[in-house]
């Protein structure tokens, strides 16, 4: 142990401004890099899924126009021969 | 020879493979900045000249080192881009960039942090602090590019170009001590044979350094598979894996 008391710890032979601001920048900037890296991990797995869902919603939405189509074109196909 | 490597070209096994990396690289990173630090704050003896001032020389020189470092490996990465059009070189690169970034950022600040007790200034516009500062650019520039085209091949295809060309800016770094008259101290660690340091600060800093070594590892193997699923959105596995994830 280099310092007498938890106060020459603080003091660092009178760099304690130099010193804490090293290493309290330093801390600050590979906290928030590190948060943001996995951050954007679980955003973009978010995102990928909303997409995932967005087009089986559309797939469906196709699904079921094309079956109201065929309907349609029955409908349409049957109706003059029920008025003749 | 080189055979068993060709499987690693392809995502989904590259990604499974980082994923089993990375908890070993968090714990490696934690075990030994931790030892690191507290031993370069605590128990590290002063510099005769610095006195406790030389307690930044134990972020600043890892971080600096490792700030050229990231930048041969996203210039190798670009490389291999460029050449073999490796679409995980691409990504790998996009994720290197802004942890260099961050690494320049610090070894910028903390010299800065330094000089000033003991230069008396906090910026002076030598060769050494220039050519950093340049880096610092690079990286910037890289990043700008990377996210500038919707295009993620063109991008990194652009990105990767100015890497290569960035890369002139290392040697100068490195030698700049060396080349011009300036501030800045020579190398005290990376002299060929004995670094010209005393065990008891050298011990300190080789924990340091293999701490942040491994943090960089750590930080771009968590950017490099938020990458590969953001290239590859639309492939199967990418789609049961996220299925599996969010439920």
């Amino acid at each position: 142990m280099q310092f007498d008391s938890i106060n020459a710890f603080f003091n660092m032979g009178g760099y304690a401004f130099y010193v804490w601001l090293s290493y309290g920048v330093s801390a600050f900037f590979l906290f928030t890099l590190v948060f943001s890296s996995k951050a954007n991990n679980q955003k973009i797995i978010k995102k990928i899924a909303q997409r995932h869902k967005r087009e089986e919603k559309l797939r469906q939405a196709a699904k079921l126009q094309n079956e109201q189509n065929k309907i349609n074109a029955k409908n349409t196909k049957t109706s003059p021969e029920e008025k003749s | 020879m080189w055979k068993w490597l060709h499987p690693y070209a392809k995502p989904e096994i590259t990604y499974h493979f980082t994923g089993r990396l990375l908890p070993w690289f968090a714990y490696l990173t934690a075990i030994l900045l931790s030892i690191g630090i507290v031993w370069a704050l605590l128990f590290a003896p002063a510099d005769y000249q610095q006195g406790d001032s030389f307690r930044i020389f134990y972020l600043h020189v890892p971080a600096a080192s490792l700030s050229m470092g990231i930048y041969v490996g996203m210039a190798i990465a670009a490389l291999c881009s460029l050449v073999w059009q490796l679409k995980l070189a691409d990504a790998s690169a996009a994720a290197m960039a802004p942890v260099g970034a961050v690494f320049t950022a610090i070894a910028l600040i903390t010299g800065a942090a330094w000089g000033k007790p003991m230069w008396g200034t906090w910026w002076i516009w030598d060769a050494r602090l220039t050519s950093e500062l340049i880096l610092l650019f690079l990286y910037l520039g890289v990043i700008a590019l990377h996210n500038a085209f919707e295009d993620k091949a063109l991008a990194g295809k652009a990105a990767a170009i100015l890497t290569l060309v960035g890369v002139i800016n290392i040697p100068i770094i490195k030698y700049s001590v060396e080349w011009w008259n300036t501030l800045h101290q020579g190398a005290t660690v990376s002299k060929l044979g004995k670094p010209s340091m005393t065990m008891d600060m050298f011990w300190p800093f080789v924990f340091c350094f293999l701490g942040f070594s491994l943090l960089v590892a750590t930080i771009i193997c968590i950017r490099f598979r938020t990458e590969i699923l953001a290239r590859n959105s639309m492939r199967p596995w990418v789609r049961e894996l996220v299925e599996k994830v969010e439920g």
